[in-house]
């Protein structure tokens, strides 16, 4: 099974986030720089099937000259090949990024593209549907079960309250949640057999950003909250409190 | 989530790789074996599953080739994933200390080829976990005066004697044992399975407790002749295994370091006395600076100490000044995070009272403190102080 897997560089999850001090962008400098959470899922997924069917699997991903590290973790993990293309810095429009990876998808003749539901840092979850428009595949997004039995696929998806059970046939896009595996560490001998694969590098195909970000705002700030005790003896309190001064009650 | 401590920006001077393995072995003590260690120290156990998820990552005989199961890399990088595993616990750092660096490192070093191809992928792999008998009750620092005995018989060899404060004893498939034969000491395989030898674990610890620690016995225990480790000629032998562990040590206290550092700042940050942080007293940064800076100075050291060993330059006693540093430091910066921690700090809520008994094993295991010491200063004086 020929499988791509699109993945991202995305800050640490813990990341305090700092704006520029025109507040147009997210000041990049202290951010410490991870594998999109979402994606390491599809790696995963990836693996276990080449595993089970044997193939290729390519990481595949669109950034500027810092996600070489976020190419190498899905490497270590056990990726085959990586495709790098390159920007100066990232297309913020989902749409610029769809496009650019459905240029270099359509020609890799692959039965499967696997990438996370979404991006932790911009959260747009748009790219896999747009991929499966540009491309004419099918897409289902959010699975946390997939079952592939020749070029039938079946996939559960996370719907609100929900499972939804989807059938299709490859070629096929899968957007990933948690749930669907459980990420494999980065050996050490994978990071080292990581070490020796060459990343190809080329420019991507950027169409027009259509989507234009006007500026960064920090949310509000929240006042502290607040323990009136830990024992019953503090119900009446907290009924007076969430009365008179939250006013929720 | 733990990021580490890198105040001199040291992460700068390693490779993409090198930083790699610290982040994935960062990652799998915090999510494999962190939410865990309480309960191992608690009952004392080593858990027993941890040597195959070892094994799985590269993490037993790091520096052993790969074409007998090893992931053959550097000294560096064997150095950073002891740091992280240390910051787990010293008994996890123990446990792949020991398998690779007292039980492959000889067998790779002095064994013969069908040693090496039989026990080798197999150990890499944590599917069999080693142990190494040097040390006795009454010969400690001073190993030549052993009193376990190997006589040659036409069977085979036979082994009398004991081995005492043997990390993984009672779990071990197979022990690298040193004794004295007509001609010097020598090195033997014995698999737990021969008759005659006994492994009974040492209980009552107050240190190390999430490590097995044992003794061993050896009563007209016969094993055949190609159970000797062929290229082992002399007490040279296992000292310089224990001088690939010491290395890895080094490394590891740094790790012990920098979780108590890392917990005691935190708390210090969030704790409130007289309407403001602890972190907000003078003392307390007092011993915030000194800790930062002493762990500094260690991961200089070990940095160095790597880089000069993976070059094929660094001696035994350059590793002696960094294992003899690094775990005395780590063992002030330990009961000085507990001093911050106050009565938290005695509880198993927190990791600080766990690092810093165990360190207090540390510094006294795998040459004392005062041993290295004396290493040093023969070094440096061409005077031996102990012989």
């Amino acid at each position: 099974m020929n499988i791509a897997v699109c993945v991202k560089q995305v800050p640490d999850t813990e990341t305090k986030v700092k704006l520029t001090e025109d507040k147009k962008a997210v000041d990049e400098s202290e951010i410490n720089f991870i594998l999109n959470p979402y994606d390491e899922f599809a790696v995963e997924e990836a693996l276990q099937l080449k595993e089970k069917y044997d193939g290729e699997v390519t990481v595949i991903s669109l950034g500027p000259d810092r996600i070489s590290s976020a190419i190498r973790s899905a490497l270590a993990m056990g990726a085959d090949k990586a495709i790098h293309l390159q920007v100066d810095e990232n297309p913020q429009d989902p749409n610029v990024v769809a496009n650019a990876l459905a240029a270099e998808l359509k020609n890799g003749g692959y039965d499967l593209i696997l990438l996370g539901k979404q991006a932790i840092d911009d959260d747009h979850t748009q790219v896999p549907s747009i991929l499966g428009e540009k491309l004419g595949l099918p897409s289902v997004t959010v699975v946390i079960k997939l079952n592939i039995d020749g070029d039938k696929v079946v996939a559960e998806r996370e719907i609100d309250g929900a499972h939804e059970i989807v059938e299709c046939t490859l070629p096929a896009i899968i957007s990933t949640q948690r749930g669907l595996n459980e990420p494999r560490y980065a050996s050490l001998k994978g990071i080292m057999r990581a070490k020796k694969i060459q990343i190809e590098q080329k420019p991507a195909q950027l169409s027009d950003d259509q989507l234009n970000i006007i500026g960064f705002e920090y949310p509000p700030q929240k006042n502290p909250g607040k323990i009136v005790g830990d024992s019953a003896d503090a119900v009446p309190e907290l009924l007076r409190l969430l009365h008179e001064e939250a006013k929720v009650i | 989530m733990y990021h580490g401590t890198d105040y001199y920006h040291i992460n700068s001077l390693l490779s993409e790789e090198e930083r790699l393995v610290q982040d994935s072995v960062r990652q799998f003590v915090e999510e494999q074996y962190l939410p865990f260690v309480a309960e191992y120290h608690q009952k004392s156990i080593f858990p027993k599953e941890m040597s195959l998820k070892l094994g799985a990552m590269g993490l037993l005989g790091v520096t052993v080739p790969e074409e007998y199961g090893g992931p053959g890399l550097s000294y560096t990088v064997y150095g950073l994933a002891m740091q992280e595993l240390e910051r787990g616990d010293s008994g996890l750092r123990s446990f792949a200390s020991v398998q690779g660096s007292l039980v492959m490192y000889p067998i790779y070093k002095y064994g013969s080829e069908e040693q090496k191809k039989y026990w080798l992928p197999l150990l890499a792999k944590g599917e069999k976990i080693g142990c190494f008998g040097l040390t006795e009750a009454d010969h400690g620092s001073d190993p030549g005066g052993m009193l376990t005995r190997a006589e040659k018989t036409a069977e085979g060899w036979l082994l009398n004697g004991s081995k005492m404060w043997i990390t993984n004893g009672t779990l071990a498939d197979v022990a690298v044992v040193w004794a004295k034969t007509e001609k010097g000491i020598r090195g033997f395989l014995v698999e737990k399975e021969r008759k005659g030898f006994e492994a009974r674990v040492i209980k009552g610890k107050f240190s190390l407790r999430a490590s097995d620690t044992a003794e061993l016995s050896f009563q007209d225990c016969l094993i055949p002749h190609e159970n000797q480790l062929p290229g082992a000629i002399g007490l040279r032998a296992p000292l310089s295994c224990l001088n690939e562990a010491r290395y890895g040590i080094a490394w590891g206290a740094m790790g012990a370091a920098m979780a108590c550092y890392d917990e005691a700042l935190q708390y210090a940050q969030s704790r409130i006395q007289f309407d403001k942080p602890i972190a907000a007293f003078q003392i307390t940064q007092l011993k915030l600076v000194e800790m930062l800076t002493e762990i500094t100075k260690g991961q200089l050291l070990n940095y160095q100490l790597g880089r000069m060993k993976d070059a094929g330059e660094a001696r035994f006693y350059h590793v002696s000044m960094a294992k003899r540093n690094n775990v005395h430091q780590a063992l002030q910066i330990a009961r000085s995070a507990r001093s911050i921690l106050a009565a938290n700090g005695i509880t198993d809520e927190y990791q600080v009272i766990r690092h810093l008994l165990n360190l207090e094993s540390v510094y006294t295991y795998e040459g004392t403190h005062d041993i290295h010491t004396l290493i040093i200063g023969q070094e440096i004086t061409g005077i031996s102080a102990f012989r």
